[in-house]
């Protein structure tokens, strides 16, 4: 059975502005995501400020490696992303389906090192809280330091989870035949949510995980 | 895909940007600018999120109104930084609490 050709809703003149009225709104979202994130860097910045000894040794007892290797992972899923969105473009459901695919993938890899980092603080008592030890001065600014790193990103890996969920519809709908393929510009929002999270993932990386990494 | 589209290129030569300015922005991490450190690392990353909303995210190609919208609310958000910061900064007189050196 052939495809309907594109078709948009009544309320809008041709399909450019369909499309056009979706960026908009997702971007609009996204905008309102800036300025929720946004209050956590401003609690950030300002202890960071007032309690920097502090904020210091607490980062540096956060690894460097599973940390760069979650930032490249994120850009590599950016990268899969926008080639899923091209491909949907271009009609290519295999494709399209192929690159989904790997980007669910890089997500998930993503949340398994992420689950690794956090089982490490477990252990090692740096989770806030009675149980939190710290061997050094500061200790209530090092404890302030990780509350604040797990709510960042806690709150970053529950975009990353939303994400996948939205990964795992659009796959599902690419892959199987009985249904009809994404639409690009359906395809091209959740592209715009995804590398958002990556966004805020680029930001979080230098304040959390290399502040401090020279003393 | 011998004959990949020419966007197809772009997309490849922004994720090796990307990639490159994270391993910049990490070996910078390792030498001791003093307060410079803060200032390089966050315009590397201002650099990266440009990179990644103009080629991603298709910046290049949005409605003005995208980017009327979104360069409104970043300056929004600039607004409510500043003046927290500013707020926060003349009330200096406040003492820490016991147990929390500055």
């Amino acid at each position: 059975m052939a495809h309907a050709p594109a078709a948009h809703a009544h309320h809008f003149a041709d399909l450019r502005q369909q499309r056009e009225a979706a960026q908009l709104g997702m971007w609009i979202f996204l905008v309102t995501e800036v300025l929720f994130f946004a209050g956590l860097f401003t609690a950030y910045t300002l202890y960071r400020w007032r309690y920097s000894a502090g904020f210091d040794a607490a980062s540096h007892e956060l690894a460097l490696l599973p940390g760069g290797a979650n930032t490249i992972i994120l850009l590599l899923s950016s990268l899969t992303m926008v080639l899923a969105v091209y491909h949907a473009e271009h009609e290519d459901r295999r494709r399209l389906a192929r690159y989904l695919a790997a980007t669910l993938l890089l997500g998930l890899a993503f949340m398994l090192i992420k689950a690794f980092e956090y089982r490490e603080k477990f252990v090692h008592h740096h989770v806030p809280g009675a149980g939190f030890l710290w061997h050094g001065p500061d200790a209530n600014a090092a404890q302030l330091f990780f509350g604040l790193y797990f709510v960042m990103t806690g709150l970053h890996a529950l975009h990353v989870i939303v994400g996948l969920g939205l990964l795992s519809v659009l796959l599902v709908r690419a892959r199987s035949r009985r249904f009809t393929p994404p639409r690009h510009d359906t395809v091209e929002i959740a592209g715009l949510y995804w590398h958002f999270v990556d966004l805020v993932w680029i930001f979080l990386f230098p304040l959390l995980y290399l502040i401090g990494r020279h003393a | 895909m011998s004959a990949a589209a020419p966007a197809i290129h772009r997309y490849v030569r922004v994720f090796a940007a990307l990639v490159a300015l994270t391993l910049v922005t990490i070996a910078v991490a390792m030498i001791d600018l003093g307060p410079l450190n803060i200032a390089v690392a966050l315009l590397i990353a201002v650099t990266k999120a440009s990179l990644v909303a103009v080629f991603f995210m298709h910046l290049r190609h949005s409605h003005y109104l995208v980017w009327l919208f979104f360069g409104l609310g970043l300056i929004w958000m600039l607004v409510l930084l500043v003046a927290t910061l500013h707020e926060s900064a003349s009330r200096e007189w406040i003492p820490s609490p016991p147990g929390w050196a500055p």
